[in-house]
């Protein structure tokens, strides 16, 4: 009656080797380290890098424990901070030959200690919130209708330019709000010009009407998928910016997503000096497009053999190589208005595809025409100081759309125009919230968290085991199983620990222990009612079951409510009760049951089973009410 | 050892209409309180900011209070907070100042007043981790006062999350509503419904009466709780319905007596318990946790007598019955003609 077939037992077997093995990491403790990430937004980090670095401690005597690429920086870790200095100092020399201008930003942090066989099998430590690291948080706000508008006045500069060529005639082009209008004479004109808009400019629906003074309006209003996408890639345009800029800042594990429509979560752990985070974050890079000097004097300054030539400057290439630039700025990134990667259709090169608005077109098919064979440079200014992104050969009339090709690989073409477009912040973005914890008061939180879990499950330990004896003792492994499958689940999900997270573990084993006092309440009353030990026991636990579903349902509609509406603290409390009631249900039924039938199952002849006092009121006639056919 | 010797069933529901009166009066009490008092309501629902600092020494409110107010900002709030070093600000949102930009001119005002200026400290931490943090340092390189936490929420996001927790509970509200229906019947849905909500509001009477600042930590206790308390009715009603079934004998309210006695030893057994983890996070858990914990004590406490008395006397006075839970076994093998039709031998 009470036995579990061994499959039982070895799920039980299974899921305890899986809570020790992923909540194992969390334990660890942390280790000095070295971060290496780029301070260049045109730098990348990759594994050649790991492998320089590698070489760089080698040569340099240093030992590390580990080193580790992790998408988008190296980390090797040390056993202590005299040898992380060390450590630090052999790769700053070793990555950034000009400390006046860093390729590489090599900042001192902190690493989990978990050996290299767990972080193999995803068994990784749960990622800390702020409130018990101490950092930095900001939600930042784009302001779609910035975007919106920056589209709608460009389209407004294509018609303008479309109309004039196929010289359509009409009476004046103009924005409104975030909508094209488009004015005709007469209604021929209308009619010639209304399948031409449609297909050159797709986003925009037409709507006809007529004006007060008698002419034709045509209003174009971009559609909801279009107006829709613009706002998509706006915000994923600002997003990218920030994860770039955000890695000057030297962080690990820096957090930036998109929350709802338009919102920006940016989570810098470690980072406090919020004034310097501010800056690096709402800093705007600048574009410009200049022309190269090949001259001869230009050519000699290249050399090192002259001064640079009056009215020029000097830049450095991508590759490092140095170049003369005219001071005059053809174009500014304001006038870019897209920088997309593709392949050209005829020789099947990679290249990109720049649009520039109306304005820039004419100017640039000006420049253009008077500057054929000769190299336009294309120029990322960040803070203060400019590198050439691109100086191709200009080689006939350019207009709105232009294309830049050759000697680029598909990557570089796609880096190419991931840069160009970056030089152009789609939308304006504000501060809406910030919230920063310091270290102490982080550290200080994990403190309290634990001492009130771990005070509690005691205290909760001891009575149990007084007054339910051997059950009790069932009871309490069941709960502390909760808790380690709660911390397995939660390490293995890399959800965020955050204080609410272990107020909510607290409150869930504070609750979860009631199904095991029913189930507990439930046998003993067998117990008095006159029914054999194992059928006490079988009957106890079967009787509970359908309670201790229905309440655990209740309590996690009250979870999944606080999860779906929730945010911030809530969320957080929300994650971790919502998972704890789950594990709970499994833990306090399947587990317990398992112990009690390993203990008592097999003994065919129970005599009794050690819960405590069953204590049984003297029978008097008529008190009790019983069941009688 | 056991704690619960009844002899007999209780009689509980021969005094159900005094467990009504008494509620009642309390929840009368909360309505009362909440709308003459209202709730304190954190930053997190008006949008403002708040400011975390620990002094070295023993903090002077009014010091501090002179100094924020040079600021300009309308009322601010200044109080101790957690031990008589810490002080926690709160300032107000103002028309016409960059509002993240509050925080840190409040820093450097109260660094003036303790004879420091705001720099910049860089350090490498005993573990290995470096540090740069703006610092509030005096000629002689101590640190007077030092930045815990700041915090700034924008009226849009407050408004927005006040929004949230309203709909929160009233998802919460109808899920467990559409739940109990389906489980058990109507009225007890209803009447679970009543008494646990009736819950809900004396805890927030008391925030109300006591003027506890109600954040979204409190907000989240009083949800989880909300549940919590759903929990004790299920049980209750559960026993009902096992009771109607095996005790054909009894009427109404005996059932119900005899359930609630009978899950009596549950109820307080497993509330002890979770007051216990409770009372753990109030002792130990510091001064964010503080509020929660309290919200969770009294919704424990007032949990027992609303979840059993209140929700089980509703569900008498709405006139539950036997067959409303216990579905009667189907007529179909009787031939309506059948003279011998319903015999049992």
């Amino acid at each position: 009656m009470n036995r579990y077939p061994w499959w039982k037992y070895l799920i039980l077997g299974i899921a305890l080797v899986i809570g020790l093995l992923y909540t194992a990491p969390n334990f660890f403790g942390e280790a000095p380290a070295v971060q290496v990430s780029s301070a260049k937004a045109t730098v990348k980090v990759d594994a050649a890098l790991q492998q320089r670095i590698e070489a760089a401690l080698a040569q340099a005597g240093v030992k590390a424990d580990q080193v580790q690429f992790d998408g988008s920086s190296v980390r090797a870790r040390f056993s202590d901070t005299d040898v992380q200095l060390k450590a630090k100092e052999a790769l700053s020399k070793a990555l950034n030959p000009n400390p006046a201008e860093p390729t590489y930003i090599v900042a001192l942090n902190l690493q989990s200690r978990s050996p290299a066989w767990l972080a193999k099998i995803r068994a990784l430590p749960m990622y800390l919130g702020l409130d018990l690291r101490g950092g930095v948080h900001f939600l930042m706000q784009v302001d779609m209708k910035e975007a919106l508008t920056k589209k709608a006045e460009s389209f407004a500069g294509d018609l303008r330019g479309l109309l004039r060529e196929k010289n359509i005639r009409h009476a004046g082009i103009s924005r409104e709000g975030n909508s094209v209008v488009v004015r005709f004479r007469d209604r021929a004109v209308l009619t010639q010009a209304q399948p031409l808009l449609a297909d050159q400019l797709p986003d925009l629906t037409w709507v006809e009407s007529t004006d007060g003074n008698g002419d034709l309006r045509l209003t174009g209003a971009l559609k909801p998928e279009a107006a829709k996408r613009i706002q998509d890639a706006a915000l994923q345009q600002n997003i990218t910016t920030l994860h770039n800029r955000v890695n000057e800042l030297g962080t690990s594990e820096p957090v930036i997503q998109q929350q709802g429509a338009d919102r920006i979560v940016v989570q810098l752990p470690g980072v406090q000096d919020t004034a310097r985070a501010k800056d690096t974050i709402g800093r705007t890079a600048t574009l410009e497009m200049r022309l190269v000097n090949t001259s001869t004097e230009a050519l000699e300054a290249l050399r090192g053999a002259a001064p640079v030539p009056f009215g020029s400057e000097r830049f450095v290439e991508r590759d490092g190589s140095p170049i003369i630039l005219y001071r005059q700025v053809i174009l500014t990134g304001d006038s870019l208005t897209d920088a997309q990667p593709g392949f050209d259709s005829q020789t099947n090169e990679p290249k990109v595809d720049l649009t520039v608005d109306a304005k820039g077109g004419a100017i640039m098919r000006e420049v253009s025409r008077e500057n054929i064979g000769k190299r336009m440079a294309i120029l990322l200014f960040e803070k203060g100081k400019g590198e050439v992104v691109t100086a191709p050969v200009i080689r006939g009339e350019l207009g709105n759309r232009f294309q830049i090709s050759g000697r680029m690989s598909s990557e570089e073409a796609t880096m190419t125009a991931l840069l160009l477009r970056s030089g152009a912040l789609a939308a304006p973005m504000e501060i809406i919230e910030e919230r920063t914890i310091g270290p102490t008061l982080g550290a200080d939180n994990i403190e309290k968290g634990f001492r009130s879990v771990a005070y509690g499950f005691a205290a909760i330990a001891v009575f149990m085991c007084c007054y339910y004896l051997l059950f009790g003792v069932f009871s309490t492994l069941a709960l502390g199983f909760n808790l380690l499958l709660l911390v397995a689940v939660l390490s293995m999900l890399q959800a965020t620990l955050t204080l609410p997270g272990i107020a909510a573990i607290a409150l869930t084993l504070g609750m979860a222990i009631d199904a095991n006092v029913l189930i507990n309440e439930r046998v003993r009353e067998e117990l008095r009612g006159g029914a054999s030990p194992q059928a006490a026991i079988s009957a106890g636990y079967e009787r509970a079951f359908a309670t201790i579903l229905d309440s655990n349902i209740t309590t996690l509609i009250a979870g999944v409510a606080l999860l779906a509406f929730g945010s911030g603290f809530v969320r957080g409390f929300a994650v971790v009760h919502c998972l704890g009631i789950l594990t709970s249900m499994f833990s306090a039924v399947m587990f317990s049951r398992g112990l009690v039938n390993l203990w008592y199952g097999r003994q065919k002849k129970l005599k009794s089973v050690s819960i405590g006092q069953v204590w049984t009121p003297a029978a008097a006639p008529g008190t009790e009410p019983v069941a009688k056919t | 050892m056991e704690f619960f010797r009844i002899r007999r069933d209780i009689p509980f529901m021969r005094h159900a209409l005094v467990f009504n009166i008494i509620s009642f009066l309390t929840f009368a009490a909360a309505v009362f309180f909440l709308a003459t008092r209202g709730l304190h309501l954190s930053i997190e629902f008006t949008g403002g900011t708040v400011l975390e600092v620990a002094y070295n020494h023993s903090a002077n409110l009014e010091k501090t209070r002179h100094a924020i107010e040079q600021l300009k900002l309308g009322e601010v709030q200044v109080q101790t907070f957690g031990t008589s070093r810490d002080v926690m600000i709160r300032m107000p949102v103002r028309e016409g100042i960059k509002q993240d930009a509050v925080a840190a001119m409040a820093f450097a005002k109260l660094c003036e007043a303790d004879g420091g200026k705001i720099q910049t400290k860089s350090y490498t931490t005993a573990q290995g981790e470096q540090i740069n943090r703006p610092s509030c340092l005096t000629a002689d390189g101590s640190e007077p006062v030092k930045l815990s936490r700041t915090e700034f929420v924008g009226p849009a996001v407050g408004s927005e999350l006040a929004a949230d927790g309203a709909k929160a509970l009233a998802f919460v509200v109808i899920g467990i509503m559409v739940y109990l229906a389906f489980r058990f019947e109507w009225k007890f849905s209803v009447a679970a419904i009543v008494a646990n909500l009736h819950d809900v509001i004396i805890i927030l009477g008391f925030f109300a009466f006591f003027q506890w600042e109600f954040s979204l930590a409190v907000l989240a206790a009083v949800l989880a709780i909300l549940g919590y308390s759903v929990n004790e009715s299920v049980v209750i009603f559960d026993r009902i319905r096992e009771a109607f079934r095996r005790y054909r004998k009894l009427d109404t309210a005996q059932v119900i007596d005899h359930a609630i006695t009978s899950t009596m030893s549950r109820t307080i057994i497993t509330h002890g318990s979770t007051q216990m983890m409770v009372l753990s996070m109030l002792l130990f858990g510091g001064p964010t946790l503080h509020y929660f914990a309290v919200a969770l004590t009294i919704g424990i406490l007032f949990g027992i007598y609303s979840s059993v008395f209140v929700a089980a006397a509703i569900a008498m006075w709405l006139g539950v019955k036997r067959e409303d839970l216990v579905k009667a076994g189907p007529a179909r093998d009787q031939d309506p003609n059948d003279p011998n039709a319903g015999a049992v031998v």
